[in-house]
């Protein structure tokens, strides 16, 4: 794989999972960002958490354990879940993994 | 492993745990008739097959053979995966499998009674949650357990049996409440006495005593109970939810 080709998947999840989030928490794309938490907006409930899940796990194909269900308290959270099951994003930090 | 189909919107997608036989054989044999595809879990894979090739001789648009120890939890995510892999949806759950103790409180083991929890509450309990999981993107699912008369009101020599119904019961009724939302409806079926192998040990002389108690004044029959199940599956009952339905020939009155 190139370095182009590289950044382009790397783009490319990103925005795949922005569009996730927005479609399971009806919400507009640009207000998601790494930041953003569960409970924090009113859209981000637990209904829309399983939504989320469900989202996530259609959009990346794969299966996510409970753990990872609990864990996923912020988008950045998610990046760093996923890229455990070898999604790839830009700008990855592990800063909160294992977070309260 | 059974063949397969790919799945077309239109044809719902049913997975029924503890298909080998009893009751959940039955409601897959009704579910076939109604032209779903079918996934069929159960330990027991050779007879799992023989009900795969019934349903199919039935009218069922597929059906896939998943034999699975529902108690090995990573085992019931590969079913969960599969079914994604396969059909990328799941409308119907019907959570079939479970086992009895007959015994009375002072000679049931710690041991049996965790076994019970194991099979009819916890695995039941995983397979909703991975079927919410599946059902909750289309916003639209059915999940049936089984629960039992004896969960709603007890019997002597089964008190073990009776606590994990009931939680069948409980769980049932919460997860209308929470999935509500999400448009996945859920209630439970609570047989009373009916002719499977978990009462097949029953004497002549117990059967006809328990007859004495029904209204009907005789004993049921899984594809009875199965009727039932196919009801909760079909659009008619898309307005029920949160129900415990008692289906004993009036053995609860």
């Amino acid at each position: 794989m190139t370095a182009a080709n590289h950044t382009d998947l790397q783009i490319s999840n990103t925005g795949r999972l922005k569009h996730a989030f927005a479609t399971a928490l009806a919400i507009d794309v640009a207000r998601i960002s790494d930041d953003l938490a569960y409970n924090s907006i009113a859209e981000w409930d637990s209904t829309a958490h399983m939504l989320l899940i469900a989202e996530l796990e259609n959009c990346f194909n794969l299966m996510l354990d409970t753990d990872d269900i609990i864990d996923m308290s912020s988008v950045q959270m998610a990046k760093t879940i996923l890229s455990k099951h070898g999604v790839v994003f830009e700008h990855i930090t592990t800063d909160h993994a294992g977070s309260d | 492993m059974g063949s397969t189909a790919a799945s077309d919107i239109d044809t719902p997608v049913s997975l029924i745990t503890g298909a080998s036989r009893g009751i959940g054989a039955a409601v897959a044999l009704r579910l076939a008739a109604s032209g779903h595809h079918l996934l069929l879990t159960a330990r027991n894979e050779l007879g799992l097959t023989v009900i795969a090739e019934q349903c199919r001789q039935a009218g069922a648009a597929s059906a896939t053979v998943l034999p699975c120890d529902l108690t090995d939890q990573a085992a019931v995510l590969q079913v969960f995966n599969q079914i994604k892999q396969q059909h990328q949806r799941l409308d119907h759950l019907i959570n079939a499998a479970g086992m009895m103790q007959d015994s009375m409180l002072g000679m049931t083991r710690l041991a049996d009674l965790q076994a019970l929890f194991s099979l009819n509450v916890a695995a039941s309990y995983q397979c909703c949650q991975l079927a919410a999981r599946l059902m909750s993107r289309q916003k639209s699912g059915n999940i049936v357990n089984l629960a039992s008369k004896v969960g709603e009101s007890g019997a002597i020599g089964q008190s073990a049996y009776a606590a994990s119904k009931a939680a069948v019961s409980g769980l049932t009724k919460a997860l209308a409440k929470e999935l509500g939302a999400l448009g996945i409806r859920v209630n439970a079926v609570a047989p009373g006495f009916i002719e499977t192998d978990l009462t097949a040990h029953y004497s002549a002389l117990k059967k006809q005593q328990l007859c004495q108690q029904i209204s009907l004044g005789r004993t049921g029959q899984a594809d009875e109970v199965a009727a039932l199940v196919q009801f909760l599956c079909s659009n008619d009952a898309k307005y029920i939810s949160g129900q415990i339905i008692a289906i004993d020939g009036g053995f609860s009155l």
